[in-house]
């Protein structure tokens, strides 16, 4: 069964765009990575799967049920944790934790797995809620997610705020949860994280899904991007196929690298330069490289 | 059930200072009531004397020198004002409050249905808003024991559930709007209950604005009319509660399909 499956799922606010004809599919056991700029349509896409907003047209089942007319089903076995992890405030964490498993109907249960969950994350369940930091927000959030154990996590941004120890016991039980069957589907800007969590992911961009496929899939293709100081005349003895989008900044130059790594070190070796960086581009800059493999006009 | 023991928690400050601001100025109004009586004759006279202010607060047509006529103008000001801008308020901030605090994205995505949540936010305003009133009333009654007085109690009784429906309706007519907006909307309530509050007072001014007492919920809630009438007006009650009543189906199917913003 699918976990998620939208058939040209689209989103009009008015007349400005959400998201338009997406197709995304999730099976069952994965962790699927969901990446893009901010207003690509990632927030739209996860509230409309949630019933937070209605779709425009298209369909969408979650669970193998339909979000118009299953909501309240789906909603029983789903965590979802919110970009903004926002709470009433006046109340105390445990007080939002409590009525966070009163609506859900199982409180027994979901209380005493909360309790493990706040010892893990080291929340501090008596504090209020308006003295929270965003990072101690963003743990009430991953508590109320994850207590009643769902079969599928959507996770909106879930990392942000969270210092990297938490992140780190965050993917520890993210991972222990995959191994027991739960489904994730994680919204993130975060490169690293999709590519080092996430067994598929989705790159979305101007509310359509532009790639769609296993990490290692979309990784492959992946450029770097290399500076270099003082190097004069190194870049044209580059293949021209292998670089793209150079940019000069005085002494230094930056360009995408695409290719033989082997090739690249090889003729760095042989030239001169007094500084040398090569990363992971940014995400836009792959979101380039997405569009000029698929839609060459577009450059 | 577990959104309406939350929301009466939520709103547990809210009406208990309303609460006591009300009854506290029913106690010092009835208070002053003794003296009032002493200077019964003098007070009648200037008191009619007002020309349009006389009609308008209905002092034509009951007696400021008796405890029921004294409180029904007095008093019937206190928690006609206060009550209505509390359940202005109540109403107006049901549903759009939580989009405004952003909460609508926690509450909205547990297993509840709209209609779930709609229905218990509607009880439990109405309970707040009748637990301000007995509390109220009950403060009446208690304040005139301490002076040694007692109401007309078929009066007193009616003019209590003619506020009590006023109230309601007032909530439900927000409530209603409440389910259109994004952004909470303090501003719409508090306008709106004002306003009807003075189109209550236009309508006693002036036979002419008379038709005003069909639109504004104060309407059915004059004390004078109910003291000097010794009941309540069934077409003005039965126009506010279809007001009502449509007023709350517009909330159920509104936000049964709203967008809520993120």
């Amino acid at each position: 069964m699918d976990m998620i499956c939208t058939k040209d799922l689209t989103k009009f606010y008015g007349k400005t765009r959400g998201i338009e004809h997406l197709n995304l599919t999730v099976g069952e056991g994965e962790v699927f990575g969901f990446i893009g700029p901010n207003g690509a349509g990632k927030s739209t896409t996860i509230r409309t799967l949630l019933g937070l907003i209605r779709s425009t047209s298209g369909t969408a089942s979650v669970l193998g049920r339909d979000i118009l007319e299953e909501h309240e089903a789906i909603l029983q076995e789903v965590g979802y944790m919110p970009s903004e992890a926002l709470f009433y405030s006046g109340m105390r964490v445990w007080d939002v934790i409590r009525l966070s498993a009163g609506l859900r109907q199982k409180t027994a249960a979901c209380l005493a797995e909360a309790r493990i969950l706040c010892g893990r994350l080291q929340l501090d369940t008596g504090r209020r809620i308006e003295e929270l930091s965003l990072g101690n927000r963003k743990k009430v959030s991953i508590v109320c997610a994850f207590m009643h154990r769902p079969s599928l996590c959507i996770l909106d941004e879930p990392t942000s705020g969270l210092d990297p120890l938490m992140q780190k016991e965050f993917f520890d039980l993210i991972e222990e949860r995959s191994r027991e069957g739960t489904t994730f589907f994680l919204s993130s800007h975060v490169l690293s994280e999709i590519r080092r969590y996430c067994s598929r992911a989705a790159i979305i961009r101007d509310g359509s899904i532009i790639a769609c496929g296993t990490v290692e899939e979309l990784s492959r293709t992946n450029a770097k991007r290399v500076t270099l100081h003082d190097a004069s005349g190194l870049i044209q003895k580059l293949p021209g196929q292998n670089i793209r989008d150079v940019r000069a900044d005085g002494p230094s130059v930056s360009f995408l690298y695409q290719g033989d790594l082997h090739l690249l070190m090889s003729l760095l070796a042989d030239s001169p330069f007094t500084d040398l960086t090569i990363a992971e581009p940014e995400l836009d800059e792959i979101f380039l490289h997405y569009y000029s493999e698929k839609g060459g006009d577009l450059q | 059930m577990t959104i309406f023991r939350h929301e009466m928690r939520r709103g547990r400050t809210a009406l208990l200072v309303w609460t006591a601001g009300i009854a506290a100025m029913i106690l010092i109004c009835i208070m002053i009531f003794p003296e009032m009586k002493e200077q019964m004759e003098s007070f009648s006279r200037l008191f009619a004397s007002l020309g349009a202010f006389t009609a308008a607060f209905g002092m034509d047509r009951i007696s400021f020198g008796d405890l029921m006529g004294f409180y029904g103008i007095e008093c019937g000001n206190i928690l006609g004002i206060g009550g209505a801008l509390y359940a202005a308020l109540l109403g107006i901030l049901a549903l759009s409050g939580e989009e405004r605090n952003h909460t609508a994205e926690f509450l909205l995505t547990h297993p509840v249905s709209r209609t779930h949540v709609v229905l218990w936010k509607l009880l439990a305003a109405a309970a707040q808003i009748i637990l301000l009133n007995a509390a109220s009333a009950l403060a009446a009654v208690l304040s005139a024991a301490l002076i040694g007085e007692v109401f007309a109690w078929k009066e007193f009784l009616l003019m209590h559930l003619a506020y009590l429906l006023m109230q309601l309706e007032i909530a439900s007519i927000c409530f209603g709007i409440s389910a259109f907006l994004h952004r909470g909307g303090t501003g719409i309530g508090l306008g709106l209950a004002t306003v009807f509050y003075f189109l209550g007072l236009l309508a006693n001014l002036s036979d002419k604005a008379d038709f005003l007492k069909y639109i504004t919920p104060f309407g059915y809630a004059d004390s004078a009319d109910i003291i000097s009438e010794g009941g309540l007006d069934p077409a003005l009650i039965a126009i506010g509660l279809a007001v009502s009543a449509a007023a709350i189906a517009t909330a159920f199917y509104k936000y049964r399909k709203k967008d809520i913003a993120a």
